[in-house]
């Protein structure tokens, strides 16, 4: 640029400004971008909150679900059940997978190629498909009909792509060093991987199931047509439940509980926006315990 | 993903090792040993690595030798270790294949997920026909009509104009978060698009029922629920999926590009958009079409604020209907042929899915070769 203004005095400097005013336009563009980025998702939040924070009371909490108090009781212990049933599958498999994937495996052979191309696909299917696949395979063909099972099943496998990638990038943001050592002191690799390898990502972990659990509970698409909408405690594990977002979909879908959608709706809101930051801050801990240490 | 730099260091400190190192079951690792100095003593058989520092040390771990049959102060013989090793190795090969069959459920999953659909979509689009299935412009499930042409039509301009209007906007924020916002914002920002993240679907469906749908009717004079509608709210939920996306390849971009471009006169702005950004190009390209998935497989959002009319868009205040609503619509009272031209929709977007995923693993490959 300097060199052209040299040569080509007049000229050049007029190019020179017009660009750097294309320049300031486009930086102007990213700000308002920005701005209008946190006006849509902030101005969203803040509208629920300031709709739906007045309408939480007694009401919202009791025990038994009827259509007078609208409670969402049920739908939160019918919520946590989904989560501890679908999440331990998905996290003893997707865990298990991880550590093939990043310690067993160095090579780019077919097989491993086909597991990372399965996962990432995987990871792609909408929550619908997820849905009717889980009815088509747990309340169809298993006939287990619309419950607890055939729901934490499909979102199981829902969530396995999710707990798989979390925990492989957490261990492999384990310094090699920590297995050399351990290797080098003569452990094997089984006991290397549980003892040494496993806790140093623990929080990366944690990080991926927590993301998981805020996947469950805000996941409607994929539970209607396997767990069914029944607002109740459940008797067993083949009885049909309802979970915090399916209850927010039937209240606002419903329409005549407007009120209680928004009640809900803050309540939903706070638990997945609670767990979203414990999982960021746990991810960010795993950053400073390896940066730390290695 | 990349293990290359881990083997090459296991590879080097396991010689450097001054203990000894069974490797049995690392196979990997013994390959790589022998061209590496100082030559260890390999036992061709029982697959097992001495680095030659191994005896005089070993003694000082008295309590290693239980936990590893291996090791011994005497230099191994063959015999012995084969035995013992075994006990060891049959360990972590059972080992290895427990994680290797978790891993395998991904692709029992998939397949069960393509055979489920197949076998339940196959016959319905037999009756049906392909062509009239996929081109025919009439859902009349009460006349035995089933053409999906609206529904296809309804995605499309659903996630074109999802991507239209959230694109920009996320391109352009990532840029300005990555490297115009001071530090002290970008640390109350950078939350609240990790929470936006995890914002179940249907509150953001409940949002755009409540607010958005209100606002186009007044603006527009319509209904109010129509594709534009339904389009800036996909906007907003795949806002933060983009924004992150591109963030991460644009801070990706070695800082020597733009140091470069600052050294040969250009001006902040100009570095990072017409350098940095042309660099992150394929992370970015990656991101959108992560939206693309994301925006097109959207279910209960989208219900609430589209309209849900199955017919052909005329213009994009209209309400249409887009595949995965006419599922979550009529699965719940379909039987027979209806029920299954719902599951073979399904199959459909399955399809479309199946295309998007492919084209982003093959600009993910793309983007890794180039770096």
């Amino acid at each position: 640029m300097k060199l052209l203004n040299q040569t080509n005095a007049s000229a050049g400097v007029s190019t020179a400004k017009t660009i750097s005013k294309r320049a300031m336009a486009l930086k102007i563009l990213a700000l308002i971008a920005t701005v209008v980025t946190l006006a849509l998702i902030g101005g969203m939040m803040i509208f629920i909150l300031i709709k739906g924070v007045p309408f939480i009371n007694q009401s919202l909490f009791e025990v038994q679900y009827n259509s007078e108090n609208q409670s969402l009781f049920s739908s939160v212990v019918d919520t946590v059940l989904m989560t501890v049933i679908a999440l331990s599958i998905a996290g003893i498999l997707g865990i298990g997978a991880a550590i093939y994937l990043a310690e067993y495996t160095h090579s780019q052979s077919k097989l491993v190629v086909s597991i990372r191309y399965a996962f990432e696909t995987l990871a792609g299917i909408p929550s619908i498909i997820y849905g009717l696949f889980g009815m088509l395979l747990f309340v169809v063909y298993f006939k287990m009909g619309y419950s607890l099972l055939a729901g934490s099943l499909t979102l199981a496998i829902m969530c396995l792509p999710l707990v798989m990638r979390t925990t492989e990038e957490a261990l492999l943001a384990v310094p090699t060093s920590y297995r050399e050592g351990s290797l080098a002191l003569g452990a094997g690799r089984l006991r290397t991987i549980f003892q040494i390898v496993l806790p140093a990502a623990n929080p990366g972990i944690v990080s991926g199931l927590l993301l998981g659990v805020g996947r469950i509970m805000g996941e409607t698409a994929a539970l209607i047509f396997t767990a069914g909408t029944v607002a109740a405690l459940p008797a067993s594990l083949f009885s049909s439940v309802r979970t915090l977002s399916v209850h927010m979909y039937v209240l606002a879908s419903e329409g005549l509980y407007i009120d209680k959608a928004y009640a809900t709706a803050v309540v939903l809101l706070a638990l997945v926006a609670v767990i979203n930051v414990a999982s960021w801050l746990m991810s960010a801990r795993l950053e400073r315990k390896n940066y730390g240490s290695a | 993903m990349n293990t290359a730099p881990t083997r090459d260091t296991i590879k080097r400190s396991l010689v450097g090792a001054p203990v000894p190192v069974n490797v049995s079951a690392t196979n990997n690792v013994s390959t790589h040993t022998d061209n590496q100095q100082p030559t260890p003593i390999t036992n061709p058989q029982s697959s097992i690595v001495i680095p030659n520092s191994v005896s005089p040390k070993s003694e000082n771990h008295p309590n290693l030798s239980s936990e590893n049959p291996t090791l011994s102060p005497q230099p191994l013989v063959p015999s012995e270790t084969i035995h013992q090793s075994r006990i060891t190795s049959l360990k972590e090969k059972i080992a290895q294949r427990v994680f290797a069959s978790a891993a395998l459920t991904s692709i029992l999953c998939v397949a069960l997920v393509c055979v489920f659909l197949i076998i339940n979509a196959v016959p319905a689009i037999q009756t049906i026909g392909l062509w009239d299935f996929l081109t025919g412009t009439k859902w009349l499930p009460d006349q035995d009509q089933y053409g999906i042409l609206p529904m296809i039509v309804g995605s499309f301009y659903v996630t074109g104009g999802a991507i239209l209007i959230g694109v920009p906007i996320g391109v352009f924020a990532a840029v300005y978060l990555a490297y115009f916002c001071p530090s002290a914002i970008k640390r109350l920002i950078q939350p609240v698009i990790t929470i936006a993240s995890g914002v179940p679907s249907i509150i953001y469906g409940f949002f755009g029922l409540v607010v958005i749908v209100p606002w186009v009717q007044e603006l527009f004079d319509t209904s109010g629920k129509g594709i534009i509608t339904a389009s800036i709210l996909l906007a907003m939920m795949i806002l933060p999926i983009v924004i992150s996306v591109a963030q991460t390849s644009i801070e990706a971009v070695p800082q020597d590009y733009y140091e470069a471009a600052l050294a040969v006169g250009a001006s902040k702005e100009r570095a990072v958009f017409w350098i940095i950004l042309p660099a992150a190009k394929a992370g970015i390209l990656a991101g959108i079409i992560l939206g693309i998935g994301r925006a097109i497989g959207e279910t209960m959002a989208v219900v609430m604020v589209i309209g849900n009319q199955a017919v052909m868009p005329a213009n994009i205040f209209m309400g249409v209907r887009t595949l995965t609503a006419n599922i979550v619509l009529e699965m719940g009272y379909a039987v027979d042929l209806h029920r299954d031209a719902l599951i073979a929709t399904a199959l459909v977007l399955f399809v479309f899915i199946l295309i998007i995923n492919f084209l982003f693993s093959f600009i993910q490959n793309k983007s890794r070769s180039y770096q």
